[in-house]
Formats: C-alpha cells, sequence, structure tokens
C-alpha cells in the first residue's frame, strides 16, 4: 500500500520498526502533494524541502540509536493561524502575508520534541473567519470529494490535505465549527477539546474565550494518539486548565458501548435538515444502539440562540483581539500615511479582506456605547442558558449524538454573497464552543451526490474519553472511515 | 434594527477601518440583516440570568514575579514594518502646536 495512505498510527508502527525511512515518508507525500496539491489548493506554505532535510538527518541518527516516539519523522500539516518558528504563519491575511513568528505555538514546540515533520501550512479563512475558506486571501481550497464544492471551513485546508492524502494529520482550530465541519465536508476526523485542555499559546487570536486547537485525522485512533501530545496545562497560557492528561489510546480497546448512555437532541433534527444527512446520523445511531448504547431522547431548547449568541460574543471578541493589527510592531503598513491615525485606518483598510472588516464593524457595533448591555450583555446572558440545557441533559446521558453539518459540502460561491446564511451553516457546532464543550465529528455515511456525511459527538467537560471511546467504536464496526476522495 | 450610513462611519473610526462608499453601503445593509437575526435573543428572559464570561471557573491566574527568559530584542524587532535603532519607528504622534510653550 502506498504510504501515503496510511493512517498515522499505521504509518508510525512502520517507521518503528524500521521497514521505512523518514526520508522515504516525505518522498511519498512530496509525489502526492506534487500530484494532487494544484487541484486542492490546501497550503499557503509548503515546507517539504525542510522536512526532508529534517528527515535524512533523523535517519542518520537512528541507524546509531533507535529511539523512536509517536510522532517523529510523521508528515504533519499545521493550520496558518497557528505560531511557527521561522516558518511565515499568515492567517491567509494580507496583513499577515510576510509575518515569520519569532516563536513556536505551544502545540508546535510539544510536536517538534517529538521530532515530528512539518510538511506545510495550511489555508483558512481570513483570521478564521469562516465556514468554506473562500473568505482566504489566497483563495479557496477544494473538497477533494468533489472539486466543485468548498472543504469547509475555517480549517478547510487542513481537512483538506487530511483527506487528499497529502499529510498524515493535521492540526486546526475551533472557536464555531472550523474543525469538525471542514472535517465533515471532507470525510475525516475532527476532534474540538474541552476549552482549556490544549494551550492557545502561538495560536492567532480570533475569540479568546471559544478558540481550541485540535487534530484533524484519517481516523479515531490518529485523533487520540494526536491529542496525546499536544493536551495539557500550560504556564503561557492562563486559560488553560490544571487537569491531568489521561493516555487517550487506552480507551480505544473497547469495542462495545454498554453502560453508555447516548442523548439524542430532537432540535437538530428539524427542518433544513438535508435529507440524506438525517438519514445517514440515524442510521448511524441505529448502529450505536447495536453496539450496546442506551439511546435517549433529549432536549437542547435554546438550540437556536447559538448561532446569534455566538455572533455577539465572538465579533465582540474578535474586534478587540484584532486590534493589534496596526501597522506598528509587524504585519502590513500602509504606505503614505499622514499620521498616526491615517497609519492606522489606511493599514486596516488594505490589510483586512470583506468578512473581517464585517466583524470587526459587527463587534465594534455591539459593544459601543448605549448597545453594550442590549447586544454583549444579553448574549452572555443567553450562553448560561445554553451551558445551562447541556448541563441538564448530561445528567441523563453522557455523550450526545448529532449531524456535525445540515448539510454535505456546498458549491463554492453558493454562499458566499450572503453572510447570514453562511453563518446558519454552523448551526449544529457553536453551541458546543459556547458551551465550552469537547466533540468529535467522524464520517457517518455518504449523500447521493457522493459527498462525505459527519456525525458529531459531545461529551462533558474534559471527557474526551469517553467521546473517543464512542467514535472509535462505531468506526470499528463500519467502513465509512476507509473510503478515499476520488482525486488522483 | 435599521443601521444608517452615518453609524456605520462612526462605527467605522471606532475600529479604526477606512471604508470605501461601497463597503458603508454593504455594511449598513449587511448588519442590519445580521442585528435583526441577533433580535431574536430577546425572546429569552435574562433579568435572573448570571452572564458568562468564561467556562472554565477560573478567577485570577497569577505566577511568581520572576525573570524568565524572553525574546532578544532582533527577534522583537524582526517583523517591524520600519525601525529606528532598537524601536519601532511610527509618524510622529504629538503635534508641535499642542505641545506647551
Amino acid at each position: 500500500m502506498a504510504l501515503h495512505k496510511l493512517t498515522l498510527y499505521e504509518l508510525q508502527r512502520k517507521f518503528t520498526a524500521g521497514e521505512v525511512s523518514a526520508a522515504e515518508i516525505v518522498h511519498a507525500y512530496g509525489l502526492r502533494i506534487a500530484q494532487v496539491e494544484q487541484k486542492v489548493r490546501a497550503f499557503v506554505t509548503q515546507t517539504k524541502d525542510q522536512a526532508m532535510a529534517q528527515a535524512e538527518a533523523l535517519d542518520r541518527r537512528l541507524k546509531q540509536w533507535r529511539k523512536t516516539k509517536p510522532l517523529m519523522g510523521m508528515p504533519l500539516a499545521i493550520k496558518d493561524n497557528i505560531c511557527t518558528e521561522g516558518v511565515p504563519t499568515t492567517c491567509s491575511s494580507r496583513m499577515l502575508q510576510n509575518f515569520v513568528p519569532p516563536y513556536d505555538a505551544t502545540v508546535v514546540a510539544k510536536l517538534r520534541k517529538q521530532e515530528y515533520l512539518l510538511i506545510g501550512k495550511t489555508n483558512l479563512d481570513e483570521f478564521a473567519m469562516g465556514s468554506s475558506t473562500e473568505h482566504s486571501a489566497f483563495g479557496p481550497s477544494r473538497n477533494p470529494w468533489n472539486l466543485q464544492c468548498v472543504p469547509g471551513g475555517s480549517s478547510g485546508g487542513s481537512a483538506a490535505a487530511v483527506a487528499a492524502d497529502e499529510c498524515v494529520a493535521a492540526l486546526g482550530s475551533d472557536t464555531g465549527g472550523s474543525i469538525r465541519q471542514p472535517a465533515a465536508f471532507c470525510g475525516v476526523v475532527g476532534l474540538k477539546p474541552t476549552y482549556g485542555r490544549v494551550s492557545r499559546y502561538g495560536l492567532v487570536a480570533f475569540a479568546s474565550s471559544l478558540d481550541q486547537i485540535g487534530p484533524i485525522t484519517k481516523d479515531v485512533r490518529d485523533a487520540a494518539w494526536l491529542l496525546n501530545v499536544i493536551a495539557g496545562h500550560d504556564p503561557l497560557d492562563s486559560t488553560s486548565a490544571d487537569v491531568p492528561v489521561p493516555d487517550y489510546t487506552k480507551v480505544l480497546a473497547k469495542k462495545h458501548l454498554k453502560n453508555v448512555r447516548v442523548g439524542v437532541p430532537r432540535e437538530f433534527f428539524t427542518e433544513g435538515l438535508d435529507a440524506d444527512v438525517e438519514r445517514a446520523v440515524n442510521d448511524a445511531i441505529r448502529e450505536l444502539k447495536n453496539l450496546g448504547g442506551e439511546i435517549k431522547d433529549i432536549e437542547l431548547p435554546r438550540t437556536d440562540a447559538a448561532v446569534a449568541v455566538y455572533y455577539v460574543l465572538a465579533t465582540a471578541e474578535a474586534s478587540s483581539n484584532l486590534a493589534r493589527f496596526d501597522g506598528v510592531k509587524f504585519g502590513l503598513r500602509a504606505k503614505e500615511t499622514k499620521d498616526l491615525l491615517d497609519l492606522y485606518m489606511k493599514t486596516r483598510q488594505e490589510g483586512f479582506g470583506p468578512e473581517v472588516k464585517r466583524r470587526i464593524m459587527l463587534g465594534t457595533y455591539v459593544l459601543s456605547a448605549g448597545y453594550y448591555d442590549a447586544y454583549y450583555g444579553k448574549a452572555q446572558a443567553v450562553r448560561t442558558l445554553i451551558r445551562q440545557d447541556f448541563e441538564t441533559a448530561f445528567s441523563e446521558v453522557d455523550v450526545i449524538v448529532t449531524p456535525a453539518t445540515p448539510t454535505p459540502a456546498f458549491k463554492l460561491g453558493e454562499k458566499s454573497d450572503n453572510p447570514l446564511q453562511m453563518y446558519l451553516s454552523d448551526i449544529f457546532t457553536i453551541s458546543v464552543n459556547l458551551a465550552g464543550l469537547p466533540a468529535i465529528a467522524l464520517p457517518c455515511g455518504m449523500s447521493k451526490t457522493g459527498l462525505p456525511i459527519g456525525m458529531q459527538v459531545i461529551g462533558r467537560p474534559f471527557e474526551e474519553e469517553t467521546i473517543l471511546q464512542v467514535a472509535h467504536a462505531y468506526e470499528h464496526t463500519t467502513q465509512w472511515h476507509l473510503k478515499k476522495p476520488p482525486i488522483r | 434594527m435599521k443601521i444608517r450610513r452615518e453609524e456605520v462611519e462612526h462605527v467605522a473610526l471606532l475600529a479604526r477601518l477606512r471604508l470605501t462608499e461601497e463597503e458603508k453601503d454593504m455594511f449598513a445593509r449587511q448588519l442590519s440583516q445580521i442585528l435583526d437575526h441577533i433580535a431574536q435573543l430577546n425572546r429569552y428572559e435574562t433579568v435572573k440570568v448570571e452572564p458568562t464570561t468564561t467556562v472554565t471557573g477560573q478567577v485570577n491566574v497569577f505566577r511568581d514575579d520572576t525573570v524568565c527568559p524572553s525574546l532578544l530584542v532582533e527577534q522583537a524587532l524582526a517583523n517591524a514594518p520600519e525601525r529606528v535603532g532598537d524601536g519601532f519607528h511610527v509618524p510622529k504622534i504629538i503635534d508641535e502646536r499642542s505641545m506647551p510653550a
């Protein structure tokens, strides 16, 4: 079997056993990228050459002393809003087009300690604001299953790269669904950890109370392996949680769901849900029952408020976070400005694209004098109600299963003229960020049009083990994760 | 909720964003549409509900006040659009006429 088709776990075993060298791995991925990248356009920056140099050095060293680590020699892609020392980190924005971080994000430092290989930085909607990668200043990525369709967003480049076998696994970030939605659209696995489970240090901030970094992988087992490496407390991120990190791969041994109560919220199965998605997720729920799970109907009555709450809070936080892009210390600076105010205003006019401007405007508006209580205060209060809905539900069930998205991947251009339509496509993922919960998206079917369908498994705070166990048990009895896109 | 052009201009100044005339019209229209959707939050009674500012329950996170390694001057200035010596260069902030005599 071609090396690029293997999962992280499989590739790692071959590498540890000495059946394949790091240079051979990078070579195989280089060929695959050369074959498909022109069509998929998953990457903003490719780092094959640096990866090859590192791989060769690694191989030379291992000849003398063979001791490996779980991610050693593994070619990973990283979303281009996560800082990589010495490698451009653009956020797919003109503002940061030439920005080279002087330090690594904590997650990247952890991967580096494992001696992983960075194969490239992946495309995203500018500053992670979007659901399709169409808001990238460098052009959209494509869905490997159908090049006319979006890969989802904002971590669309990472999901497309994993689906097209251009990397063995990737990191994304998720503020309102930006890992799970593209994973579902591209037929791969995406995990958003509990808020605070993974350090945000070095992740370019969008909405600090919602952002989390997480793995995008070819199967559930790989997600557990990658989470093992990136999870944990970090003094450099004061919101990271000082909670012990279990070995997430341990739960993969359990292949049944006895004593697991699975909640199904009827609010997620209403009008607007695509018929193929509904059928696939209902089939998946039946499968969970066959595995021994106890299926229970639950209610999350405030679900329909989530998008409104999100677009107040996320844009308010973004308007504050993005104030740092002022043309002074790093990033773009507009030329020929007459004074400091002019420098700020012109730099931000030239550096930000339309969606980022739209969100900064909305966020500034809801925080401005006279509107703060009506919008920001109100949204914070309804956020509490949404959290309470989940707390009530989790007193009766152990996990909640929903569709990951209302429809399979949409066509490029289909929603780009209507921001509100685009925002509503995140309706099933957003409430999870508002409540700070962990959730995983995994493939559970195919549409009649040949596009992947994803389901979402949500857990209690810091119970990533439970959602991984449920997802893995399901994956173990089904074949959806083995399907490969037709791209060659 | 109808957002007027003047409000768009006011918010753009607060956000330090220069907008074109087309952008002002577009944002007036789109922000009105989005705020109409957001208005549905008024259906929920929240008088007695505590706002959520963070989900972690953390209050203050302190560390010891000790000196640790940090970026070197050259690293910190490496991405500077313009520099003078060991500093970031910016246009003049204070007008001579506004200085006290």
